[in-house]
């Protein structure tokens, strides 16, 4: 019985094809780039347009000499690299935009002042973030401190006890959770201070409550990632010592998880670092240091931003300084913060995996 | 003092060990454990019960105590047009270049580039949303003044683009492209991951049949990511439509119903309003306000669920 | 322009022929000029004309001086081998040996790996695949390939993973010249009685023997000249295995077969011939050490080495 009759078999290719010199795809772009830019510094027309036009110009013309020198599918193989590549460019465009604006604009007050003084009194020119500085800090703690053992502990239910309809209703409550606009999050806190406090109230801890609620989602899950990827032969090592359950999740699963629940928890506190929104109705405006989160309003860096953006003097600039300022203070905080997270869950990472 | 074995999370584990018997410490830590996440409960059915209450006085009041004087409906309906509209912008915009994105950094970008491209996309979604908002009235806004005038110009038949544009570039627009550069990297962050997690032999699999990288990417890649980037999407979708900041500082609003992206009369957005107005709101607007937030708490509530069946659903199919 | 219409009508009469061709076989055996000309390419060649040309389509593989790297590591050192058509060769040697390597060589996957670098000749059927006008794309499509775990694309079911390959190339073959050769892919890979009322059933569902057949039937379907195999067994059971070295014996009628393995028994029921990889010390490159008829490797082997390895006094 011959299994595979195969006399007969369609011609093929050769292993040969012809292609496109090697500096074909790049010596389009850079030509199409020179002729635009040459366009664009020679004319007066819309530079977007003439790059766009570039762009589109180029990618067809790729297309179009692959496709008669090497065929339909590699010229289309082609013609995905560029989109995908100046897609890439498009995209990334308005991120360095970003970084470069903060960096550039923000370097004006980003000084010793900025960080010492508070804005108390101030009219024009001069005057600091300190007290805004301090209570982001003040705001953002007692949230953490609020979240991090719910969180955690909740995680801990999810991954190591929890089963049937409660875990189930818990999952799923974590999940609309980790939905709930910023926004929404300061209301409750306003709607819950309000029933007990009266209405208007502003307090810090109104803010680190509405922090907490955004926050205490983001901490169940980067925990019970971090819990699911602890080797279960590791628990069982545990109880064939005849180590009780609880001591097994305090000194064996925990400890693995470790690195990674504590770089869920920077990442949850750099998201919740830059929130505006819910403090901007929790914990009002202020401008002299407050460092007491149940008496009075306090102010932090992201609504001082808002503020001084939103509600500039007669003399516009100096505010204008200050929100950069107070962006770029802001940036370097979070970004520090998700990058020595990052740096903990790829030192740790690969321990528990 | 007896084993339960159905509390234990993983089969598994039950069938090889038998579970302790519950000492003290068991149960307390137990106990401990099972309170917080019964907390969350009690917490989220706080936030619905507050809110609700809060929200109580100006669902029950009449019409003409609303702001705008003509209910609450009329009160909140622009609003959450121009919500939906600012997010749908947004990722409309957001989804084919954060899938391109990814796509970039998984399979076209040399390696050691790709890398430090992760690294970067995963530190940019941690902006804080008010940096965005500060860049899209600072540079944004300007930068497009021309492309929105070309756009009247050339494209202004259509009802998007009818103008006349705004001088100032406080636009729909501008608040579209700003909230999409913001989701951008939460998109792509995900969808990335799960792109890069294609597995290896699957990618071979195609390329060893001949296929082209695009053809390796269509057969393999796209397929296996297909809910990651519907999640993300739905992920950035959720954060578009809550988004606060970059609406409030960015957009002139005029309280409208208009498609038209490029004018200056917008509506304003559910949460922006919000931001803007309670700090200066007393008495029965509180409530209204709340109110909405109450909606808009309900319309990504329907996006999330959205999204978890389509994922759930696509999972079911890719058995 | 019009190439895939011109592809697909070349598929429509190659499917005919083919039917003809299964009730009446041609058996021509082994003919390297033959097969030569069946290399030509298919834009000068008229349709019929390449009907003529084709008894067999194995080829015969001439390595010369073939090292191969990872980065600054250098995992394979100067192969010089000649792999016979129509014959089943199968490579051995200790893990880390470079034999997958090597046989990833064979169709240019060994630069898909970051730092991977080939330095030498691969000459199938007196073109070196490694030659700077040869599209590598090509080469996979005539150099087949079988993992060592089964991947049938997850997504896919049954049918559309047989073709996947296929209509990379020609998109508009029509539905019943895919069937047919769905069928015959199927039939040749020993999987069609099993699978042949479920075919929209997703690959993924089928067994890890089953899987390994869906995925020769993938790999046969676009009808390669080379099967190359990594260790294409060892994630099966010892029946489902089986199965598969049945399946080796009867393609090599149509195929050039090099098949990388572990298993000893297997190099020996399997193949006709043997070449034995080993490396001096770990951290040196890899060598061929002997290749010859696998009765000589396995019964009185040249190399003392081969002799401990295969005997397994190895080390």
């Amino acid at each position: 019985m011959s299994a595979l009759d195969l006399t007969a078999t369609p011609p093929r290719a050769s292993l040969v094809r012809g292609s496109l010199p090697s500096w074909g795809p790049r010596g389009l772009t850079i030509g199409a780039a020179i002729v635009a830019l040459g366009l664009i510094a020679a004319t007066d027309v819309n530079a977007a347009l003439v790059l766009v036009s570039a762009v589109v110009l180029c990618g067809v013309g790729l297309y179009a000499w692959s496709r008669a020198v090497e065929g339909a599918r590699t010229a289309t193989d082609r013609g995905v690299t560029f989109l995908v590549s100046s897609a890439f460019a498009l995209a990334i465009a308005p991120l360095v935009s970003l970084l470069y604006t903060v960096v550039s604009r923000g370097f004006a007050r980003f000084d010793y002042q900025f960080f010492t003084e508070s804005s108390r009194n101030v009219v024009g020119a001069g005057g600091g973030a300190s007290h805004a500085i301090l209570g982001t800090l003040v705001i953002t703690g007692v949230a953490t401190l609020a979240s991090v053992p719910i969180g955690i502990l909740a995680a801990v239910y999810l991954q190591e006890y929890g089963h049937g309809r409660l875990k189930r209703s818990i999952t799923f409550f974590v999940d609309v959770m980790t939905g709930i606009p910023s926004i929404v999050a300061g209301l409750f806190a306003y709607a819950l201070f309000a029933l007990f406090l009266g209405p208007g109230i502003r307090l810090g801890v109104i803010g680190a409550v509405a922090l907490s609620v955004l926050m205490i989602p983001i901490v169940v899950r980067a925990t019970e990632e971090m819990l699911k990827i602890v080797p279960n032969h590791l628990r069982e090592a545990s109880y064939a010592l005849g180590v009780p359950k609880w001591r097994t999740v305090v000194k064996v699963v925990l400890p693995t998880a470790l690195g990674g629940i504590i770089s869920g928890v920077m990442l949850a506190i750099a998201r919740v670092m830059g929130e505006t929104a819910p403090l901007l109705i929790t914990t009002g405006a202020f401008s002299s240091v407050n460092l007491n989160p149940v008496d009075g309003r306090m102010q932090n860096l992201a609504v001082f931003a808002f503020n001084q953006y939103k509600n500039p003097g007669v003399q516009r600039e100096p505010y204008f300084d200050r929100a950069w300022a107070a962006a770029l203070t802001l940036i370097v905080l979070v970004m520090t913060l998700s990058l020595v997270a990052r740096l903990i869950q790829r030192r740790f990472g690969t321990e528990t995996r | 003092m007896s084993t339960t074995p159905t509390t234990s999370t993983d089969a598994a584990l039950t069938a090889g060990v038998p579970t302790p018997p519950r000492r003290p410490g068991d149960r307390i830590f137990s106990g401990a454990a099972t309170a917080a996440g019964i907390g969350i409960l009690v917490l989220l059915a706080g936030v619905a019960i507050f809110l609700l209450q809060e929200a109580w006085p100006a669902i029950k009041a009449a019409p003409e105590d609303i702001p705008g004087g003509t209910g609450l409906v009329d009160f909140i309906a622009p609003l959450a047009f121009g919500t939906v509209l600012g997010a749908v912008i947004a990722i409309v915009l957001a989804v084919p270049m954060a899938v391109a994105v990814a796509l970039f950094i998984t399979d076209y970008a040399p390696r050691r580039i790709a890398n430090t491209l992760s690294y970067v996309i995963d530190l940019l979604a941690a902006v804080p949303s008010i940096v965005y908002g500060l860049w899209g009235i600072a540079v944004l806004g300007p930068a497009a003044l021309g492309i929105q005038t070309w756009l009247a110009d050339h494209l202004g038949f259509l009802p998007f683009f009818a103008g006349p544009v705004s001088t100032t570039g406080r636009t729909m627009l501008v608040v579209g492209v700003v909230l999409a550069v913001m989701i951008l990297p939460i998109i792509t962050a995900v969808t990335r991951e799960v792109f890069a997690r294609t597995p290896r032999i699957h990618r071979e699999g195609a390329l060893a049949l001949g296929a082209t990288r695009w053809e390796m990417i269509r057969m393999t890649v796209l397929p296996f990511g297909r809910s990651a980037v519907i999640s993300a999407s739905m992920l950035g979708l959720g954060r578009a439509l809550g988004e606060t900041m970059a609406v409030a500082i960015i957009l002139s609003v005029s309280g409208v119903v208009t498609f038209n992206l490029i004018s200056s009369t917008n509506p304003s957005t559910i949460a922006a309003n919000i931001a803007l107005d309670f700090p200066e709101s007393s008495g029965l607007d509180v409530n209204a306000l709340i109110a909405s937030g109450l909606a808009l708490f309900a319309i990504t509530l329907v996006v999330n669920m959205a999204a978890r069946a389509v994922i759930t659903r696509n999972e079911d199919a890719s058995r | 322009m019009a190439e895939p219409t011109e592809r697909s009508q070349e598929y429509m009469d190659s499917t005919e022929k083919l039917d003809r061709g299964a009730t009446a076989p041609t058996k021509e055996g082994p003919d390297v000029t033959d097969s030569v000309a069946t290399s030509v390419d298919v834009q000068t060649v008229l349709p019929h004309e390449g009907r003529e040309s084709v008894a067999t389509v194995a080829k015969r593989i001439e390595i010369t001086d073939l090292n191969l790297y990872y980065g600054s590591f250098h995992a394979v050192k100067s192969v010089n081998m000649t792999i016979q058509p129509n014959k089943v060769t199968a490579l051995i040697g200790s893990s880390g040996c470079g034999k997958s390597t090597f046989l990833r060589s064979l169709n240019r996957m060994h630069e898909l790996v970051p730092g991977g670098r080939v330095d030498g000749a691969v000459i199938i059927d007196g073109q070196d695949i490694y030659a700077s006008n040869v599209d590598p794309v090509a080469v996979r499509r005539q150099v087949g390939m079988v993992f060592q775990s089964p991947n049938p694309f997850p997504t896919m079911s049954i049918y559309e993973n047989v073709v996947a390959g296929l209509l990379l190339n020609s998109r508009k073959t029509k539905k019943p010249a895919l069937d047919e050769i769905v069928e015959r892919s199927l039939r040749g890979a020993n999987l069609w009685n099993e699978v042949k009322d479920r075919l929209d059933r997703p690959g993924g569902g089928l067994s890890g023997g089953q899987q390994q057949r869906l995925c020769i039937a993938r790999a046969t379907a676009v009808e390669p000249e080379v099967l190359l195999m990594d260790e294409p067994c060892s994630a099966l059971d010892p029946v489902a295995t089986l199965a598969i070295e049945d399946l080796i014996q009867q393609l090599k009628a149509n195929y050039t077969i090099v098949i990388v393995t572990h298993n000893m028994q297997q190099a020996s029921r399997a193949s006709d011939v043997t070449g034995f990889f080993n490396l001096e010390q770990s951290g040196t490159p890899g060598q061929l050490v002997e290749l010859d008829t696998t009765e000589t490797i396995f019964s009185n082997p040249a190399n003392k080495a081969t002799e401990d390895y295969v005997t397994g006094r190895f080390g």
